[in-house]
């Protein structure tokens, strides 16, 4: 019960303090763009729960999972078979650095010209922001296989299939969630502004709508629920993440 | 079925391992040439660095020799052979952390292609055999070195294969696992009439446990003498290193070594080269 208490109030004592700051401020000021926290809960429901979780907020991390999916798979294969290649290696590996070095927003209208201002451009735009971060650390996480461990698979005989599930996936694992972690916050922002430039639903594209239109509150509950979306999606990769390298931790504790 | 399965199972001929080109080259293998009959215990002694592990990735199909040729069963060995199991020195980095120990065990039996019933099935009889029933679903690393190295055991026979190749398997447990282990690959041979190549570094292990003990010289590696063990088969830690010819025999093992370190035994003092080594060196004192 002490403990829980010490648990909420080091959680949410720093929240609540700038809540309350930011209403005293706010309802203090005249200044209209920083609406109180209470104007905005009171436009919330009515902007976000009517409708707007099939039309725009499905829609958006549709996307956001098709781009992430796509450049997961992309990233892991391409990164499996570079990695696993020492002349393909040498050969990509400076490309790759360079295209993860490119901002990836400045693709957006590059993209456009080539893929149009559908579905498909915005998760192609999603798909090249998160792929990078994803293939450089899968590269890595293959490089660093252990040879014992390879020439393990290779006495007994292992099929090509069997070595790459079974042993090349799983020892890369710990690198490429890294990896995906990063690319998951990447997607987040590629997800909403591909949807700021070109789109007719969509988180971005109502927080664009809304600034259009004056609607400072209903903007603002927009900023807030992409924090939160934020903030549940790294919690959903953490159990994920946890559950793919339990054997990880233990073995790393086992080491020490 | 071929005639040449009679004569050896496993035939070395010729075999040459070079490391490296040019001025940075390590022959590590000089020349082996040897063979071995099915069902028998064969040890392999030599000092560390003498090229027992290169041999042996070349015996397995990990390595390419530079020249000669390994024959298993009348083919030459060119890929990792299915009937050979190998255990590999580094024991403990050879299981797969993110699998249990019965899912590693498991896997080579996937590779074969066994139903899921005879994997399940073998696997618990593996386990069984190195005494380790209780420990199929925690993982590897979870477990002992001792035990660690059972597991790597138990997939090695859970394999089943005709040969089995195990390097320096106990060189880094603690006395009495070593014993225990030893003892359980010599009753796993006998229950399961495998051929076994053993490489060690240990002249007292290579004695208790080899029908045959081939010395190997530091390297460029070769044979320099064979040694018949000629002890009971029925062996047991203390009866059988007490006996006398266990003495005899390791003192001939430790001779031969000491000697191809150029190191009088008597004194374990190095000894100037040109009275020990002969071939042309009588050049270098004059
Ligand atoms: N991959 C390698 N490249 C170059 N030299 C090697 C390599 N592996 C082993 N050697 C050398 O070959 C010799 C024999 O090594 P090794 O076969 O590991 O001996 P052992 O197993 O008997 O201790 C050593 O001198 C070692 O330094
Ligand atoms: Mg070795």
């Amino acid at each position: 019960m002490k403990r829980l208490g010490a648990w909420a109030f080091f959680t949410f004592a720093v929240p609540v303090v700038l809540i309350i700051a930011w209403t005293i401020a706010s309802e203090t000021s005249d200044t209209i763009y920083f609406p109180s926290p209470i104007a905005i809960l009171a436009v919330f429901p009515d902007t976000w729960f009517s409708g707007a979780i099939s039309g725009d907020i499905f829609p958006s991390l549709s996307r956001l999972a098709a781009g992430f999916g796509l450049a997961l798979i992309a990233g892991v294969g391409v990164g499996t078979l570079v990695g696993m290649l020492k002349p393909l290696r040498l050969l990509l590996e400076p490309i790759f650095e360079l295209f993860r070095a490119v901002p990836p927003p400045v693709l957006v209208p590059i993209i456009m010209l080539v893929a149009g201002i559908g579905d498909g451009m915005k998760i192609a735009v999603i798909a090249f922001g998160c792929v990078w971060p994803i293939l450089i650390n899968t590269v890595a996480g293959v490089r660093g296989i252990d040879e014992v461990q390879l020439d393990t698979a290779a006495s007994y005989r292992f099929s090509g299939r069997l070595r790459f599930v079974s042993v090349i996936l799983p020892a890369a694992t710990p690198q490429i969630v890294a990896g995906a972690r990063q690319s998951l916050a990447i997607g987040i922002i590629m997800m909403v502004i591909s949807e700021m430039f070109a789109a007719t639903n969509g988180l971005g594209f109502n927080i664009i709508q809304f600034q259009r239109l004056f609607l400072i509150p209903e903007m603002w509950s927009g900023i807030i629920l992409l924090g939160l979306l934020g903030v549940g999606l790294n919690a959903v990769f953490k159990i994920i993440e946890n559950r793919l390298l339990t054997w990880h931790v233990g073995l790393h504790a086992a080491e020490k | 079925m071929n005639q040449t399965h009679d004569d050896g199972i496993l035939k070395v001929r010729g075999l040459r391992k070079v490391y490296g080109e040019g001025s940075k080259a390590v022959e590590a293998i000089g020349h082996l040439e040897f063979t071995i009959r099915a069902g028998e215990f064969v040890c392999i002694v030599g000092p560390s660095g003498a090229g027992k592990t290169t041999f042996l990735r070349c015996l397995s199909g990990l390595l390419k020799p530079t020249e000669g040729t390994v024959i298993l069963e009348g083919r030459e060995v060119t890929e990792p052979p299915a009937d050979m199991a190998v255990v590999l020195q580094e024991y403990s980095r050879s299981l797969y952390p993110w699998m249990t120990v019965a899912a590693n065990i498991e896997l080579p039996l996937k590779a074969v292609g066994l139903t899921k019933t005879k994997r399940k099935k073998r696997v618990t009889e593996a386990l069984h055999s190195v005494g380790l029933s209780d420990s199929g679903k925690s993982y590897p690393w979870q477990l002992s070195g001792g035990m660690q190295q059972r597991v790597a055991i138990a997939r090695a026979i859970a394999y089943r294969p005709r040969v089995l190749v195990m390097d320096e398997p106990f060189a880094a447990v603690d006395a009495q696992t070593r014993a225990d282990l030893e003892d359980l690959i010599r009753n796993l041979r006998s229950e399961l009439g495998i051929t076994v190549l053993f490489v060690t570094h240990d002249i007292d292990e290579s004695v208790y446990l080899g029908e045959r003990v081939l010395i190997l010289s530091s390297a460029p590696t070769c044979v320099l003498k064979e040694v018949k063990t000629n002890l009971p088969a029925e062996r047991s830690q203390l009866i059988t290193r007490a006996l006398p010819e266990f003495a005899s025999l390791r003192t001939e093992v430790y001779e031969t070594i000491q000697y191809a370190k150029g190191v009088n035994y008597y004194t374990a003092q190095p000894q100037p080269e040109n009275e020990n080594r002969d071939e042309g060196r009588d050049k270098v004192a004059t």
